[in-house]
């Protein structure tokens, strides 16, 4: 779908702020809130929007730690990949998995209440997964940058 | 440490799925009215259990075909402050999410480009141009899915 540049200034207001209503968005575009809420609805039909979500801040609920693990897998198992993804959507501190191509295979987001807890995720949830060859841990000290706004 | 109850988690884990939803028919599918409803998702923003709201967008359809992951180390020596380091990749419009970790990498980046051939110009020209950059890895993502997660 080919986007012009008022729908690129749509897209680029929504993403600073997605709680910005239709006749906001239509004065700083410079365009009538009709001709907006045409556009918004467009970019919702074709797939460009797909929607709102809320981010929940762990942190403020008690979940202190967060830990990147940086997974290798044993690619002599053909099934290791979707093995190893179903087992970790069954652990609820798993917020993320990512797939790659590179040195990494797999990444999990996981969160823990402290240290103590993350290392009972580990060993009782994590250790076990299936297909393992390698993991790696980050831990998450610091955000720096958060948003993942797309550079439009 | 904010406290919760089950219609909060319920109401959080709705958000978190579909922000867009209208408090009326968040507060039916959890047994509130309207206003009790729109009152207590008001409060789960405010009290900063939620942080705010994510716009999603299809970064294909936009043009970005290539997200990439980039472990960094810093160098020993030539390097600027860590202050200086991290507003200036922040700056860098590509470079869609900074943390300071700790492990094998100080920094773990989420990097967005058009394809390969831009995520090299952004690789060469923004990242490794800065001073202090010790080691770079990067992984380019085949696919992502993000969790509900223990609530």
């Amino acid at each position: 779908m080919p986007l012009d540049d008022t729908d690129r200034r749509l897209l680029r207001l929504l993403q600073e702020d997605p709680a910005r209503g239709i006749p906001d968005l239509a004065d700083h575009a410079r365009i009538t809130a009709r001709q907006a809420g045409r556009r918004l609805e467009r970019l919702r039909e074709t797939g460009v929007i797909r929607g709102t979500r809320a981010v929940i801040d762990w942190r403020a609920l008690g979940w202190e730690v967060t830990v990147s693990l940086r997974v290798t897998l044993d690619k002599t198992r053909p099934d290791a990949f979707d093995a190893l993804i179903a087992a970790a959507r069954a652990v609820p501190e798993v917020t993320e998995i990512q797939t790659f191509l590179g040195k990494v295979d797999v990444r999990l987001n996981v969160i823990a209440r402290d240290m103590k807890d993350y290392q009972r995720i580990y060993r009782d949830h994590i250790l076990t997964l299936p297909h393992i060859a390698d993991i790696e841990a980050l831990v998450h000290v610091a955000t720096v940058k958060a948003e993942e706004w797309l550079p439009i | 440490m904010i406290e919760l109850d089950d219609i909060d988690r319920a109401l959080i884990r709705a958000l978190a799925e579909d922000a867009g939803r209208p408090a009326g028919e968040l507060g039916r599918s959890v047994g509130l009215s309207q206003p009790a409803a729109w009152r207590r998702i008001r409060r789960l923003f405010a009290s900063g259990a939620l942080s705010g709201r994510r716009l999603e967008l299809d970064a294909e359809k936009l043009g970005f075909g290539v997200t990439v992951f980039l472990g960094v180390k810093l160098a020993t020596k030539g390097r600027m402050s860590m202050e200086d380091f991290e507003r200036v990749l922040g700056a860098i419009p590509e470079v869609q999410r900074v943390e300071h970790v700790l492990g094998l990498y100080d920094y773990r980046l989420r990097v967005v480009a058009r394809d390969l051939a831009d995520f090299e110009r952004v690789l060469r020209r923004r990242i490794m141009a800065l001073p202090g950059i010790g080691s770079i890895e990067a992984n380019v993502m085949l696919s992502e899915e993000r969790r509900p997660g223990p609530i």
